[in-house]
């Protein structure tokens, strides 16, 4: 192996016993599985009961994919805190010193442990997914409609549940890594996420909608969608491109001021 | 060995650290003194690359920190002792420090006994006094086997018998031939670790010099001598060159003639003597001289402390 490669894998090794060796960690992945899979199983099962209730138009744009994974938007607030702390609570105690004394190479640590944090969130949210997906559609029953994998654009959306909360995990990383506080880093996230598209709903008339489906949550959440949410929607793909995009920027901003700023 | 060159360190108005040269050099505890605020734990930082030097550079084994692949091998660091995870074991603490370097993990078992704390290894760092805890952080100075340590204020908060085992473990790594720099702000401490010393104010280098030299330079500054006429005598050693104050009890305090020659002037002139009496000035004293003007943070000095030391 190269003296780069040996490097790298010592990085990954450390990084590992530091991500599994703490039990906060853990307790949150575990948090953030069950808000996924019970947070579909309600909204599935409220769907359900209020069928009746609900006029044409409404069971029309019904999204029976989409509001399964529907706990997917309180599960992205438990992983985002996770990867903002995952740096943040580094600097908050100063170990983030005698991390960068034992490896100078900053970027390879950051990069890292965005790697470690996002393969964990990715394989658990996906199979979280899967199982909300599975048990919703299973709560879907007739009258009301449900999905099946097989339909068109279901299983990327399925996917897109575990896609999404790994990009926002990494969101967290990238952000906790610029501002480096906890409550900063938390409050910079949460304001980006539901802040934004709440704000930017305000704005009168068309703008509003025209500005909300280029905002980072909301692009992102096109990913795991099947049946757009209305006119101004960018579609599947082109919103998962959009919401790389501001990760990958969140991502390099952090890792030029790393490299210049004291530790 | 650790080298710097007008290493120089600016946070907006403040110059923390202001054109220092110094080498650090193996075999010897190297005593880095200063009043709080002079610019020790900056200096430090921008020995382990976590600081850029505004200007000048400072650097580990003729290399830039920042370049090492393997750092930890080079040379171990004490910072600060609080800065770990609290939920974190001790054992795991150290286990990620040795991955990131590829030191083995038998290691980590060999430092953690040398500090003594294998008993409690795996119990969170969280619950660990500030004693354990700055053995935790002296373990992971270790882990590496470095030729060149560095500790910051390693002693504070420590009990007696804390303090008595860092400071016979630094001079047993010094003996082995380790380069080893420790910062203190107390010079009594420094007196007792250190051979060589390297005392900085506001961020200048104030002295780069062994301690046996500082202690000479400062012994014998004056002599106390009582007489049954004091005032007389006075009088008559002035006349023989010395400089002659008279305290309010009637000592006498004299500089610049010895304590032999002012005996011999006091027998010239049939004197009976009580008191005849060389006074050292402390390390104290001479590092307070040193640093007087360059104490960066101080509360107004009681008027009973200014008139004993005085």
């Amino acid at each position: 192996m190269t003296a780069a490669g040996l490097r790298l894998r010592a990085t990954a090794g450390s990084e590992w016993i530091k991500f599994r060796s703490v039990r906060s960690v853990p307790a949150v992945l575990i948090a953030t599985a069950i808000v996924v899979v019970v947070g579909g199983v309600l909204v599935a099962a409220g769907f359900r009961s209020g069928w009746s209730t609900m006029d044409a138009a409404d069971r029309a744009a019904f999204d029976p994919t989409f509001q399964s994974l529907r706990g997917v938007e309180l599960a992205q607030l438990f992983v985002g805190t996770l990867g903002v702390l995952t740096v943040t609570g580094e600097y908050t105690s100063g170990l983030i010193r005698t991390t960068f004394a034992a490896t100078p190479q900053r970027a390879q640590v950051l990069v890292i442990k965005g790697l470690i944090l996002g393969a964990v969130v990715w394989v658990l949210c996906t199979v979280a997914s899967f199982v909300a997906f599975f048990a919703g559609q299973a709560l879907l029953t007739a009258p009301a409609r449900h999905a099946s994998l097989g339909d068109p654009g279901v299983l990327r959306a399925v996917f897109g549940g575990g896609v999404y909360l790994l990009l926002i995990g990494l969101f967290g990383v990238a952000i906790g890594a610029l501002l480096r506080r906890t409550t900063a880093g938390v409050a910079g996230l949460f304001v980006i996420v539901l802040v934004l598209p709440i704000a930017v709903a305000l704005v009168p008339g068309d703008l509003g909608a025209q500005l909300n489906e280029y905002l980072p949550s909301t692009a992102g959440m096109e990913f795991w969608t099947v049946v757009p949410a209305g006119d101004h929607t960018l579609g599947a793909w082109p919103g998962l491109a959009v919401f790389v995009l501001y990760v990958v920027a969140a991502g390099v901003a952090a890792l030029v001021l790393l490299r210049r700023r004291d530790v | 060995m650790i080298e710097a060159h007008g290493l120089t360190k600016v946070y907006g108005d403040t110059t923390a650290v202001d054109g220092l040269d110094f080498q650090v050099k193996p075999g010897h505890v190297t005593g880095f003194l200063g009043p709080n605020g002079a610019g020790k734990s900056t200096t430090m930082r921008m020995i382990l690359g976590l600081d850029l030097p505004t200007a000048g550079a400072v650097t580990v084994n003729g290399q830039r920190y920042q370049g090492k692949v393997w750092p930890l091998r080079e040379v171990g660091a004490l910072l600060d002792a609080r800065a770990v995870h609290p939920g974190r074991s001790a054992y795991n603490h150290l286990h990620s420090l040795a991955a990131a370097n590829g030191i083995a993990r038998a290691r980590v078992d060999a430092v953690l006994d040398e500090v003594g704390l294998t008993s409690v290894a795996g119990k969170r760092v969280g619950g660990f006094s500030l004693g354990m805890s700055q053995r935790l952080g002296i373990a992971g100075a270790l882990l590496g086997d470095p030729a060149i340590l560095m500790f910051d204020e390693p002693v504070n908060g420590l009990d007696p018998d804390g303090i008595l085992w860092i400071r016979t473990l630094m001079r047993a790594l010094a003996a082995e031939g380790r380069t080893v720099l420790v910062s203190s702000h107390l010079m009594s401490e420094m007196a007792l670790t250190a051979d060589h010393l390297l005392i900085i104010g506001r961020g200048r280098l104030l002295a780069d010099t062994p301690l046996g030299e500082l202690i000479a330079r400062h012994s014998a500054e004056r002599v106390d001598v009582r007489a049954a006429d004091g005032p007389r005598l006075a009088g008559d050693l002035r006349d023989a060159g010395a400089e002659v104050t008279v305290e309010p009890d009637g000592t006498l305090r004299v500089t610049g003639l010895g304590s032999a020659r002012i005996g011999e002037v006091a027998a010239a002139h049939r004197h009976v003597l009580h008191q005849l009496r060389d006074v050292t000035a402390s390390l104290e004293e001479a590092y307070f001289r040193l640093t007087d003007e360059s104490v960066t943070y101080r509360a107004p000095a009681p008027e009973s402390v200014v008139g004993a030391r005085a």
